[in-house]
């Protein structure tokens, strides 16, 4: 497999002092659903902008599809495709001249722009609103004329910074739908979110950032296994006796309120063990969901070991 | 000097900015149509009726050029600063800086758009002058080669203040306390003729009076100053923004961190 992003040692000191990075070594592989985590601050957000050449890195080597950014900059920008956090497209243009704009930039044909915008907007669902002026359009509906916007050309690495942040659920689900099928058609994907289980359900492989440094980068099957502790939160069908408290090794029971029980598990204690522990003291579990996002829970434990309490 | 896709970039910077000045109109094409025909009708007709003549021409024929030639400086320079920079304000122009444009299309792109505007203004602005004031045009060629070149300066110049400017106040200092004073004493009203030697030569460092000279030289036949010295100085003075312009946006000047 061939490696869509290689950086080596990059580094971004600002004109302020600030070292944003402090010598990143990272690599994508073509292809790749990758996540790209960190809390505010971390240092993403200048990672994006130095691959995507709108920050000038002050240190390092970037190369995108083996290519050197710097000696080959037309071929790089060619390849890449970037959704960035903010807004930033004209309110006061019209959705299709958006994207066709941006088809003009890369120097497509008006037939060859005409045809893709149709293609991405009806992919992305707001065809119907080609002719509206986008300062209309609803939040979700500029977070998805961005992608069509940045997918207008076919880029081979697509860069994702917060694409959900403020979409609902539904349409969230819909915009992850759409992104795996893209990846799945080849286009390698970057991402960054502050929505762990969209990184848990999209990504395969995630690295996550901190102060300018890396400080986890793996696969994220391998990122989960290791997760020792596991909380549930079970809805118990009576209620509950005041006093419940049961703690064995490797299980904890307790009451969190007069139809909930949290369930801590650890050191390859199942939840079966739990419920079995549950139906000898008369209590029937109906229904039983996680207490946090598996991810958050390891996000917050690497944050916490490297000295940030991921506040 | 493009390639294709060059090419089709340059264009789709250029339709986006006449798209953009075009659709609002009555903030870009409007008022300096109806404060230059103000000026016509206040300056030339009723005050300059008393005035007589000027440089050997009513004082309506002398003022038209200038006039002119002010609708073009202004609107070709506040179309750029204020086009450059709403698009770093809204971020929007970070879309070009990641496409596969080089910089000179980039600045192309901007500086036609610029041009078409002070063009379009400068040319609606000759339609009214004809209802107040016949012009004879001396020289066709001195005449559009004299108003392409100024276009073409005050929209770099406008692209120069937009890539330092960091608020819209930032927009428009400098037209107001520099680029309006300029024009104003750059013979717009009257020839230098009228002036004491010191000031004359004060007003000869004004690159604004040698571009309204060479206009009405264009129209009229008549001037204060060398034609060819003039053309000369505003090549010069294109060359060197379009190369501190480059410069800029290779150094990423206000739009790359």
């Amino acid at each position: 497999m061939s490696v869509a992003i290689s950086v080596n040692n990059l580094e971004k000191v600002y004109a302020s002092g600030v070292a944003a990075l402090k010598g990143v070594s990272l690599e994508v592989e073509q292809g790749d659903f990758f996540a790209l985590l960190g809390p505010n601050g971390a240092g993403k957000s200048t990672f994006i902008g130095i691959l995507s050449t709108l920050v000038k890195r002050t240190g390092g080597d970037v190369r995108i599809f083996g290519r050197d950014v710097d000696t080959h900059l037309y071929q790089t920008k060619l390849d890449l495709g970037v959704v960035p956090q903010e807004i930033n497209f004209s309110q006061f243009e019209k959705v299709a001249d958006i994207v066709l704009t941006q088809a003009g930039y890369y120097g497509l044909p008006h037939k060859l722009a005409a045809h893709r915008a149709e293609k991405y907007l009806k992919q992305l669902g707001l065809w119907e609103k080609r002719d509206t002026r986008s300062r209309l359009l609803s939040g979700g509906m500029k977070r998805r004329m961005m992608i069509a916007r940045a997918l207008v050309h076919e880029p081979r690495l697509l860069i994702l910074d917060e694409p959900t942040a403020g979409v609902d659920i539904e349409l969230r689900r819909s915009m992850w739908d759409f992104l795996l099928e893209i990846n799945r058609e080849g286009t390698t994907i970057v991402l960054t979110t502050h929505y762990l289980e969209e990184a848990e359900q999209l990504c395969r492989n995630i690295a996550i950032i901190d102060e300018g440094n890396i400080i986890e980068n793996t696969s994220m099957k391998k990122l989960l296994l290791e997760l020792d502790i596991h909380a549930y939160i079970l809805d118990a069908e009576n209620v509950l006796d005041t006093d419940l408290e049961h703690e064995e090794p490797g299980l904890i029971l307790r009451k969190v309120d007069s139809h909930s029980i949290e369930a801590v598990l650890s050191g390859g204690r199942d939840i079966n063990s739990a419920i079995a522990v549950l139906d000898r003291l008369g209590i029937r579990i109906i229904s039983m969901r996680n207490k946090a996002n598996r991810l958050e829970q390891l996000f917050l434990s690497r944050l916490q070991e490297s000295g940030n309490g991921g506040d | 000097m493009f390639s294709d896709h060059r090419l089709i970039a340059f264009e789709t910077i250029v339709i986006k900015e006449v798209r953009r000045f075009m659709r609002i109109w009555t903030q870009t094409m409007l008022p300096p149509i109806i404060t230059i025909s103000l000026y016509f009708v206040i300056f030339g007709n009723l005050v300059g009726s008393r005035i007589g003549e000027m440089g050997g021409y009513r004082y309506m024929e002398f003022i038209v050029p200038g006039l002119i030639m002010m609708a073009v400086i202004q609107n070709s320079y506040s179309n750029v600063v204020s086009s450059f920079f709403s698009q770093k304000f809204q971020r929007s122009v970070e879309e070009l800086l990641v496409a596969p444009i080089p910089n000179y299309v980039i600045l192309s792109g901007f500086i036609v758009g610029g041009m078409a505007r002070g063009l379009c203004v400068g040319f609606i602005v000759t339609l009214v002058s004809l209802l107040f004031a016949d012009l004879p045009l001396y020289s066709l060629s001195i005449t559009i080669g004299v108003v392409l070149f100024t276009s073409l300066v005050f929209s770099l110049g406008g692209f120069i203040n937009a890539v330092f400017a960091n608020n819209f106040d930032d927009v428009s200092i400098i037209p107001t306390f520099v680029l309006t004073p300029l024009i104003y004493l750059g013979g717009v009203f009257y020839s230098i003729e009228l002036l004491p030697p010191f000031w004359q030569l004060v007003s000869r460092l004004n690159p604004i009076f040698y571009m309204v000279n060479t206009f009405r030289y264009g129209i009229l036949g008549t001037s204060d100053i060398d034609v060819v010295w003039a053309f000369a100085m505003l090549v010069l003075f294109a060359a060197l923004l379009f190369g501190a312009c480059i410069w800029l946006l290779r150094r990423g000047t206000g739009i790359r961190s």
